[in-house]
């Protein structure tokens, strides 16, 4: 599915088909950790996705450009080294200039390594599509996925305090629900919210 | 007796009570994917648990041999992933020479281990908690390895009743798999508490 779309020399397609028909998290299923993980608050999520474009698009750039150069057996191992220089780049930077959010996305943030999303979309795509495209194709599933992300922080925040970013939004008499902030929340907001996304895609079809 | 006393609890803390899978969401992607049979799923679990010990050793040595004393900290995430690499094939290597059946069953999974979130998350966390004796790390990688195989057998076992259960159809694969993860780490926090 994502080879044949992914080859065709179509600019918007690349750019839009990693939002919604391609959306690592609600279609695709890969990189599911930092969706669990970050998503207590909208702000590290957004810092998260943030950092997961700018990962996305320079090492979808970088694999791009020396796709033609690129031995099977050391495909996989280039990719990494590739995605390994831009993660640090983005952890030095966060650390400089976000300490506050450093702090809260801790080891998740080295941890965009092994992000099956990335490596994925070197593989599917940037190995096998000029520059532009590539790059294009970064922006979207990054774009995608920091979407996803933001959905699923912002429920759980504003169950989980009564507020989003700082303003009050629920009833006064709202009692906040606590397990919203602990692992379950996380994962049972994500099931719930793939269902939807599946019952959405049936409606679509049928 | 102490120390000894330190590296049980250590050990019984990273397997049970801070599980990677459950509280830290690490290797989730293995986890949802590769739990809907016991057999492979037990299969994943032994050669992760195998991975972990060894890359949370090896990452310590180079760490505190190599990276610290010549300040090179800064290319530390590149040297803990090309060093998990190299341990992946090395026991890639090491399983399909002694051990070819072993090899067969365990397929696709092998290679797919260096892009496992627990082994560099276990790394991290290695460096993180600032642990500086090799037993430690020792106890506490494999206790890592082991937690992840734990859970994702539970899964496992649970998905093989699951499949005769009736769930509503846009619920089904993904979605309850996810939900029944979460009722299993509310199953988990019950532990919290009992070690610090």
């Amino acid at each position: 599915m994502a080879n044949e779309n992914s080859a065709s020399p179509n600019y918007l397609k690349a750019l839009t088909i990693g939002i919604w028909q391609e959306n690592p998290t609600f279609r695709l299923l890969i990189g599911m950790c930092p969706p669990l993980a970050v998503t207590t608050a909208v702000k590290p999520a957004l810092t998260m996705g943030l950092s997961v474009i700018f990962v996305l698009v320079c090492s979808n750039l970088v694999v791009s450009m020396m796709r033609n150069l690129l031995k099977p057996h050391l495909r996989i191992i280039m990719f990494t080294l590739a995605i390994a220089t831009f993660v640090t780049i983005a952890d030095l930077y966060l650390r400089a200039f976000q300490a506050e959010m450093s702090e809260v996305l801790g080891p998740y943030v080295p941890l965009i390594i092994v992000n099956c999303i990335i490596i994925f979309r070197a593989e599917v795509c940037a190995s096998k599509s000029n520059v532009i495209i590539s790059i294009l194709d970064g922006i979207g599933t990054g774009v995608g996925f920091t979407i996803a992300l933001c959905i699923l922080a912002g429920i759980r925040e504003i169950l989980a305090t009564g507020r989003f970013f700082n303003i009050s939004v629920m009833p006064s008499g709202f009692v906040p629900w606590a397990a919203m902030q602990m692992p379950v929340g996380a994962f049972v907001t994500l099931g719930l919210l793939l269902g939807l996304s599946s019952l959405l895609t049936k409606e679509k079809a049928s | 007796m102490d120390s000894t006393y330190a590296l049980i609890m250590g050990f019984l803390s990273v397997v049970i009570v801070n599980n990677f899978v459950f509280t830290k969401f690490l290797g989730t992607c293995p986890y949802l994917g590769v739990s809907g049979r016991l057999d492979t799923a037990f299969g994943m679990g032994l050669a992760v648990t195998f991975v972990t010990a060894l890359s949370g050793i090896m990452t310590w040595l180079v760490d505190f041999y190599i990276l610290t004393p010549s300040h090179l900290e800064i290319t530390r995430y590149i040297c803990y992933i090309v060093v998990i690499a190299g341990m992946v094939q090395l026991v890639e290597m090491y399983v399909r020479k002694f051990f070819p059946s072993l090899y067969k069953s365990f397929g696709i999974f092998l290679p797919l281990i260096s892009t496992n979130c627990v082994i560099l998350g276990l790394c991290l966390f290695i460096n993180i908690w600032g642990t500086n004796n090799l037993l430690e790390v020792a106890v506490l990688s494999t206790g890592a390895g082991i937690g992840f195989a734990v859970a994702i057998c539970i899964m496992a076992a649970i998905r093989e009743n699951l499949i005769m259960s009736d769930v509503p159809e846009s619920l089904k694969g993904a979605p309850i798999t996810l939900i029944t993860a979460g009722l299993l780490t509310l199953a988990f926090m019950g532990f919290a508490g009992m070690i610090k």
